[in-house]
């Protein structure tokens, strides 16, 4: 009798399982990659030092440095101490951990810094079939190439840099296909907002979501990574695509790319990653694309979201709601258009790209910021910034009057001095509303980077299209 | 197995309930991100909910739940569908047990959070509407929890079973933590790596 057809999922988990999951016990699974940052891991290698454990596979973890690092130029590379003194213990104390355990360090004034979800691609080191880890939640991006990749917590960092293996029940699979053309200005991440704000911010919990269809499939690389980036903002364990040419033309000739031989061989087995025609997930969703328009969120989570043209809803008795109205400072029926606006923030892993900045640029090339905007650039790599300085971008925000910053997490999330005040809105590119995930009392309100870069211009909460 | 990973047991437990019914309630309400430089583990019980607890200027908010004195020694936090949703820090754990709470009771809880707390000792509930219906308009309720039975009982002396994985159960009973037993499949390991 012939097995069952395979979902994408499927086979990379049972390449992976060491130890396959019984009643009794989870499966023990392998981890090709581990990347570890400042923030998740000094707790992990502490574990290791008091029971005289090694780190298992050295070669197969790569540490770097984005959350708390500052993106200033001037306490990154021009000596001034960094400015928040936690962070820079956080630093240090990575940098005597990498250097005691053996681990490879791409440190804050390496080239090949940035952000541990923009790098992994970048380096060719995430590849399709992979199973990848981090101590961080938006791990899921590198699902963007085939990999199977989620976000731990610090003490299975822990059990990673012990023994490369975790141990996992297998989550349930599901299936979210996209038909349908993207409008012009509507972009990846006003999809997979849209994507959220249909299935909800539990939608996805307990599920790895094969992100699938023929939009998909149109998605550039980088898109992808935007939309899979997300998939932990619908509770998802991992969001995944299947690998195809897009992919294996994004990684051919990156550094750590497969080569030669190595790379002909690679690619057969990538081939034969993708999902069978017939095989079953534990749930659909279905996504018209063309029905998206630019989007934005209102609230505080990623799920209260709202076609750019809408109004906020009303929900009468929801105290939670009402409570999430009155932090944004907003009101039921109140279109969000024409909203004032104080911060926009350009970067964070799921649109700090080459991709993303070039589109914030074609809206703010030969324009100026509003009065009173505050803009911030940041490259999510050291590679991003090198390649949009050799295009000139870094000239575009700078002449519209935004600011140009070291790689970095800056201010997604508020740990390394980059802020937003009390009470200010911000249009961020980010994928957190939380309240106070941009700065204690902060205001955040989701969307691409051209609704960013819109927003910027005129000071009021815009439909990119206007503009472009 | 070194003393310092290995864990009490828990099989047992009785205690008020503190309610925030909220839905969705994220870990960077549990702990914000500016508590997050630290290098060690101890001591983040101090910034719990910081920017719910405390106003701007430090001074505690006196109507939030855990700032009133009815909530003081209260081991079993009840809150609403969707806890410990966004971030994976495991900071927020930790923050939790070190405040004090031993268990989250909840409709639905987020799953790198529930995972992260069966590794420190704070037990994830998940019961069901009505249940938590209950619970969240009786803050104060005495409730009873049993992990070797799996079950929740209520004041009225029901008892409402929680799912619960047998190795999460295991290792909360008999107070062992994960790593060893992963230690313990280094052969098989070793074994997978020649094969891959």
């Amino acid at each position: 009798m012939s097995r069952a057809p395979q979902t994408l999922f499927d086979k990379v988990w049972a390449r992976h399982e060491v130890v396959p999951e019984s009643e009794h016990a989870p499966a023990v699974l392998y981890i090709d990659l581990h990347l570890i940052h400042e923030v998740t891991s000094p707790q992990a290698f502490a574990v290791l030092r008091e029971r005289g454990l090694p780190v298992r596979r050295r070669e197969r973890t790569l540490a770097t440095m984005d959350h708390s690092t500052p993106t200033q130029t001037a306490q990154v590379f021009g000596g001034a101490p960094i400015a928040i003194d936690s962070a820079a213990r956080q630093v240090a104390a990575l940098e005597k951990n990498c250097a005691e355990f053996g681990v490879e360090l791409l440190a804050l004034r390496h080239a090949q810094r940035g952000i541990v979800h923009v790098i992994g691609p970048e380096l060719g080191l995430s590849q399709p079939g992979r199973t990848i880890v981090c101590g961080d939640s938006h791990t899921s991006t590198h699902g963007a190439l085939g990999a199977l990749a989620f976000g731990i917590g610090t003490t299975e960092v822990g059990h990673v840099l012990a023994t490369q293996c975790l141990l996992q029940r297998k989550p349930r699979s599901l299936a979210i296909n996209v038909e349908g053309t993207l409008g012009d200005g509507v972009t990846a991440k006003d999809l997979i907002l849209a994507i959220i704000g249909q299935i909800g911010v539990d939608g996805g919990t307990g599920h790895v979501i094969e992100f699938r269809g023929a939009t998909i499939r149109a998605l550039a690389m980088e898109e992808r990574m935007t939309v899979c980036n997300m998939s932990i903002e619908a509770g998802a364990r991992a969001g995944l695509i299947a690998p195809d040419e897009t992919t294996y033309a994004y990684l051919a000739g990156r550094p750590r790319a497969p080569a030669g031989e190595a790379w002909e061989r690679a690619l057969e087995a990538w081939r034969a990653l993708p999902s069978e025609p017939g095989a079953r997930f534990a749930r659909e969703v279905q996504v018209d694309a063309a029905a998206i328009e630019p989007m934005i969120t209102y609230g505080t989570n990623p799920g209260m979201v709202l076609p750019i043209s809408g109004q906020v809803p009303e929900r009468p008795g929801d105290q939670a709601f009402a409570r999430a109205l009155s932090y944004m400072g907003l009101h039921p029926g109140q279109p969000l258009k024409d909203q004032k606006v104080n911060v926009v923030f350009l970067g964070s892993c799921t649109n700090g790209r080459l991709s993303d900045l070039r589109a914030a640029a074609r809206v703010l090339r030969g324009r100026r910021l509003a009065q009173g905007i505050k803009m911030l650039v940041v490259p999510g790599s050291q590679e991003v910034k090198r390649a949009a300085e050799s295009e000139g971008l870094d000239q575009v925000f700078r002449a519209a009057g935004a600011e140009w910053r070291e790689s970095g997490c800056s201010m997604c999330l508020g740990m390394n001095g980059d802020v937003v005040a009390r009470g200010e809105y911000s249009v961020s590119t980010s994928n957190r509303n939380f309240e106070g995930r941009q700065g204690a009392g902060a205001r955040t309100l989701l969307a691409s980077p051209l609704t960013a870069a819109a927003c910027a211009v005129t000071g009021r909460i815009t439909d990119p299209r206007e503009l472009l | 197995m070194s003393e310092t990973t290995q864990r009490r047991p828990f099989t047992h437990l009785t205690s008020r309930t503190v309610v925030l019914a909220q839905a969705n309630i994220d870990t960077d309400q549990i702990i914000p991100a500016r508590f997050l430089t630290t290098t060690t583990r101890a001591g983040l019980g101090a910034h719990l909910f910081a920017d719910w607890r405390f106003e701007a200027g430090g001074a505690a908010r006196a109507h939030f739940v855990l700032n009133r004195p009815e909530s003081a020694g209260c081991q079993i936090l009840v809150a609403g569908r969707n806890f410990g949703c966004g971030s994976s820090r495991e900071h927020a754990p930790w923050a939790l047990a070190d405040y004090g709470f031993r268990a989250v009771v909840s409709t639905e809880i987020a799953d790198i959070f529930r995972a992260n707390s069966l590794k420190n000792g704070l037990l994830p509930v998940i019961v069901d509407e009505a249940t938590s219906e209950w619970l969240l308009a009786h803050p104060g309720a005495e409730v009873a929890l049993d992990v070797a039975a799996r079950t929740l009982t209520l004041p009225d002396g029901r008892a409402l079973s929680f799912p619960l994985e047998a190795f999460a159960q295991h290792c909360l009973l008999q107070g062992v933590d994960e790593l060893g037993y992963l230690l313990a499949r280094a052969g098989e390991i070793a074994a997978f790596e020649q094969r891959a």
